[in-house]
């Protein structure tokens, strides 16, 4: 009799906040500078330097947590977590520990059989690590020309780190909170939290279980997933792994792995020559944050319907998968201001999910009144008129009624010659057509199209075509 | 309290120390005498006392955040024991491979 | 003829507001004094050649950065560091127009009470070059003893402000910690660490906090002061309570000289119109020393954990970044940081956190109560800063217990955060004798007042006996 095995999954996620300057000094924080311009004696670690709050952070922080239904802390405190790395310019990296800013919160996650809550552990403020280019070659013989390069523009950056309780049992949910979550940062304008730059960083740690257990199994961690996909399939090959051990008799050792999403594979990293203790304490050179009541209700003030929130609220008119589509694509509002203007639900999602997506128009420059229109006209006027204005939708002072005055050709007297004259053309498909290839009727109809350069309408041609092959 | 030899030699891995055979010897009965000397802070029952981790009282000391001018790059790399280019060089992270 | 041994800082300023010297000139007579005793002295590190400001001239403790001027903390691992900026301190003094005379010998890392612990070399006691000046800053107590300088700025983390000017006879002060910027001054225990004024007079020591004190937007644990500085006028005591610890009298180890000599001066200032009266430390005798060989190191073990050859200082190469930071730091830091850096990652290590680090911070607050209860009922506390006057060179060099017992009295109320006032209160077998006055919270006012009427009655002759 073989097991049932449940995935259990805990994620750990790095969001890098896109404040103007850094954690502790007043470095200006981001990408393309040239190397180690954006540096200071704070950042750099020189003798006697100190850090210094930056307040910006701090209130974000607290904002996310709030956002995340967290509790905050009423003191929270930096702690030194002390290693040594060249990329580590003071020997520790100062990053909350015992007293984090955030605790307890969750986010529902929805789901087609139903809503997940997930709960976050915690999320708490720190520094990023500086960036470390390793040079030459990698045959790993001492005495060859490897060496590492230091740039530490980016060491200093402030860092959220989001812990969630191991309560993810699937590569898509995990795949689901982290859409959300980070609709719920890009949203409370704290990050871009772009995986493939970096600004969003996930781990997960990974371990089965027989299902319907609620024991907790060792676990590996999974790390350098770079798109929400690998991560899926990191955690799908990480159980996968783990059950096969765990169903040959075999024991799971705690290891860490990275994720090759080329070949699918997880290779362990090096184990460490000693175990990590870091020696905690709490960083003397700052004072404790202690959020003012005012402060949290002006940011509770700020925030909106979480995307979580707003994707149930959506999924009781629409299809869920869609509703996650427009919401985690920042489609939603868009879509709410079309319907207002009186465009149908269905037809509007359908529009602003797959057409306005399909031609990389920014929805935020969209006018609502004007897309509804064009919803509502999409059958009546050419395809072509149509993906145009689309296209064009949003460019400042667009006007769909240019579009509108466009008719597409129903008129059979306008389109029977062409269609003859197609069906003349092509006398083995119709062969086909009338020995049961119904399929071929997209073919007939994709002709007339391009003969009329987009201009008939195709439910029209598609009647006329088929009458005039089987009739 | 005794530290042995053995921990002396793992709290110097931990700080990064490459002590001699001798500076461990050394470090082992002075550690050791310091520890006996220091171990005194045990006596207390200190359960109901709260930590001082600092002599001030204050919090939410932090700046806005706005840029200011960082170092010139010559300035930045002007005490670098060794330079490539822009950026710190450093011998590499990882070490030889351990064959199987 | 600028005569530097007897010139304090205000008679200097004096001489400049008169016209009669310019800072230039002063400046230049510091450093040809230096040039002239400090081969004897060794207080120097290095001298600066260039007078630049308007102002007194001042001699900067090594710990202390200075833009251009290497700046090493007495250690070898940072031999040769240029700072690319200047300590808010060194700032403000240039701010004011204090040309710098050099930067003076300290214990490597501020760690020690002689300045033995130099990786340069030890500094001498003007007094007497066999003995040691005290330390850390035994090198700024010596160049203000010594006439090397009219002023300068020391740093305490337990005592190494005040036990070299006592041992040295000057006034120095510690002052509450948060008043003063650590910004730019290489970091040995952050939670303890203070810069501090040293000069021949209080009024000196009392200008140059002045100068120096206040809020700095570099360091989160810096504060306005209260209430602006007030130079201090009055010779009397007049309804000062001053409290003595009763421990003081069963201290083990105090010399009887020093004991005769804080008599006298706390008879001194009864007959001042204090009042005097005995106020209990049990605590702080008994657990202060171990409760700040832990923090302290602790603190140290991740202040020093920067020096590690990728950014400044010398570098041992070696194939693999590892082998190279343990290299280079086992060759760069001398014995007692070693010492300091093993002990502090052993107490915050896993498993030992609670015992030591934890179980110390929870001292630290008992101490801290303890002092307040104590300057609830007293405006001062009074003891001796040291309990021995200047040892010779060498004789505690090799136990560290024996070298740590020389701040058992400074270092409490470092711990509480409480400013301390070091004064002369007289010689014994010809070495000065030190006078420490603690004072509350932000209470430097009252520590000057009091530091200024009893360096009056007590009128003691700055410059060494030897020198004269």
């Amino acid at each position: 009799m073989s097991t049932t095995w449940e995935t259990v999954v805990g994620l750990e996620i790095h969001v890098q906040l896109k404040t103007r300057t850094k954690m502790f000094c007043r470095c200006a924080a981001g990408y393309g500078a040239g190397e180690n311009t954006r540096t200071c004696p704070v950042c750099l670690g020189f003798p006697g330097a100190l850090p210094v709050m930056n307040r910006t952070a701090v209130e974000w922080t607290v904002k996310l947590g709030l956002a995340l239904g967290c509790e905050i802390a009423p003191r929270a405190v930096f702690a030194r977590k002390n290693y040594f790395y060249p990329d580590l310019p003071k020997g520790y990296q100062i990053s909350q520990y015992d007293k984090p800013s955030c605790e307890k919160g969750n986010m529902i996650v929805p789901m087609p059989d139903g809503e997940l809550e997930i709960g976050i552990v915690r999320a708490h403020l720190e520094e990023d690590a500086a960036k470390t280019v390793h040079m030459g070659g990698h045959s790993g013989r001492i005495g060859g020309a490897e060496y590492s390069l230091v740039d530490y523009n980016r060491g200093g950056t402030p860092l959220l780190e989001i812990v969630t309780a191991p309560d993810i049992h699937s590569s898509e949910e995990a795949k689901r909170f982290l859409l959300l979550l980070r609709q719920t940062v890009v949203e409370l304008g704290i990050s871009d939290a772009e995986m493939e730059k970096g600004t969003l960083r996930v781990d997960a740690n990974v371990s089965v279980r027989p299902a319907g257990s609620d024991e907790l199994r060792t676990r590996c961690e999974i790390k350098n997933m770079n798109s929400f996909n690998y991560i899926a399939r990191g955690i799908d090959a990480e159980a996968a792994r783990q059950v096969a051990i765990w169903e040959s008799g075999g024991e799971v050792k705690q290891e860490t792995f990275d994720f090759d999403a080329g070949t699918g594979t997880l290779t362990p990293r090096r184990s460490k020559e000693e175990a990590d203790d870091y020696r905690y304490f709490p960083e003397p050179d700052l004072v404790p944050v202690e959020p003012s009541a005012e402060m949290i209700e002006r940011l509770r003030g700020e925030l909106t319907e979480t995307p979580a929130a707003r994707v149930v609220r959506l999924g009781l008119d629409l299809d869920l998968e869609r509703a996650l589509v427009l919401v985690t694509g920042g489609l939603d509002g868009l879509y709410a201001a079309t319907v207002a203007a009186g465009a149908d639900r269905l037809a509007a999602s359908n529009v602003i999910a797959n057409n306005l997506v399909g031609a990389g128009v920014d929805p935020a420059a969209v006018d609502a009144a004007e897309l509804a229109k064009l919803v509502a006209a999409r059958e009546r006027i050419p395809r072509v008129a149509f993906d145009e204005a689309i296209a064009r939708s949003g460019d400042p002072d667009f006007s769909a009624d240019p579009f509108l005055a466009q008719e597409v050709v129903s008129d059979a007297s306008e389109l029977d010659p062409v269609i003859d004259a197609i069906i003349a053309a092509n006398p083995g498909q119709v062969a086909a057509f009338r020995g049961g290839k119904e399929g071929l009727l997209g073919f007939f109809v994709g002709q007339v199209m391009k003969e009329t350069g987009g201009q008939a309408d195709p439910r029209a041609v598609s009647e006329i075509v088929r009458a005039k092959l089987l009739g | 309290m005794a530290i042995d030899r053995e921990t002396v030699l793992h709290v110097a891995r931990l700080a990064r120390l490459d002590l001699t055979a001798a500076e461990a010897d050394r470090l082992t009965l002075e550690l050791g005498a310091i520890l006996e000397a220091v171990s005194k802070v045990a006596e207390l029952d200190l359960t109901d006392v709260p930590p001082t981790s600092h002599p001030l009282d204050l919090v939410n000391v932090w700046a806005d955040d706005e840029p200011r001018p960082s170092l010139a790059l010559d300035e930045a790399l002007a005490n670098a024991p060794a330079r490539e280019g822009d950026l710190f060089r450093v011998p590499p992270t990882h070490g030889p491979e351990v064959s199987a | 003829m600028i005569d530097t041994l007897r010139l304090t800082a205000e008679g200097a300023l004096a001489l400049i507001e008169s016209r009669e010297v310019t800072s230039a000139e002063l400046h230049a007579a510091y450093v040809a004094a230096a040039g002239a005793r400090d081969e004897e002295l060794h207080a120097y590190l290095r001298l600066v050649d260039a007078a630049e400001g308007t102002g007194v001239p001042i001699a900067l403790k090594d710990v202390i950065s200075t833009k251009g001027v290497e700046t090493t903390a007495g250690s070898k691992i940072l031999a040769g560091y240029v700072p690319v900026f200047d300590a808010t301190v060194a700032a403000r003094c240039k701010a004011a127009g204090m040309p710098i005379i050099g930067k003076t010998n300290t214990d490597e890392f501020a760690m020690g009470s002689s300045t033995e612990n130099s990786a340069y070399g030890p500094s001498f006691n003007p007094w007497d070059p066999t003995r040691v000046p005290g330390g850390s800053g035994g090198g700024t107590a010596a160049a203000v003893s010594g006439g090397l300088a009219p002023w300068g700025l020391g740093s305490d983390t337990g005592g190494s402000i005040k036990q070299p000017s006592a041992l040295c006879g000057n006034v120095g002060l510690r002052p509450t910690y948060g008043t003063v910027s650590r910004f730019g001054v290489v970091a040995f225990a952050s939670s303890l660490d203070q810069v501090g004024p040293v000069a021949k007079t209080v009024r000196d020591v009392a200008l140059l906090y002045s100068i120096i004190a206040g809020r700095d937007e570099n360091d989160s644990t810096t504060v306005e002061l209260p209430e602006i500085v007030e130079l201090p006028t009055a010779e009397t005591l007049a309804g000062v309570r001053i409290g003595i610890p009763k421990q003081v009298w069963d201290l083990a180890g105090i010399e009887p000289g020093v004991r005769a000599s804080f008599e006298t001066a706390i008879e001194t200032a009864r007959s001042l119109g204090a009042e005097i009266g005995e106020c209990d430390l049990p605590l702080s005798f008994d657990y202060g020393m171990a409760c700040y060989y832990l923090i302290a190191p602790a603190e140290a073990s991740s202040n020093l954990a920067r020096f590690d050859g990728v950014r400044y200082g010398p570098r041992v190469d070696a194939p693999t970044y590892r082998e190279m930071v343990e290299q280079t730091r086992d060759a760069g830091f001398g014995d007692e940081p070693k010492r300091r850096i093993m002990l502090g990652t052993y107490a915050l290590s896993a498993g030992y956190y609670d015992a030591f680090y934890g179980q110390a911070q929870r001292v630290r607050t008992l101490l801290m109560r303890e002092h307040r209860a104590a300057l609830d009922a007293f405006d001062l506390i009074a003891t001796p800063t040291s309990p021995t006057v200047a040892f010779p060179v060498g004789e505690r060099a090799a136990d560290p217990l024996a070298m740590y017992a020389c701040d058992v009295m400074t270092i409490p109320s470092c711990l509480a955060g409480l400013p301390g006032l070091n004064i002369p209160s007289g010689l014994s077998e010809g070495l000065p004798v030190g006078l420490q006055l603690i004072g509350p919270q932000f209470g430097e006012n009252a520590l000057f007042r009091a530091g200024y009427a009893l360096e009056c009655a007590i009128g003691f002759d700055t410059v060494p006996e030897r020198l004269r």
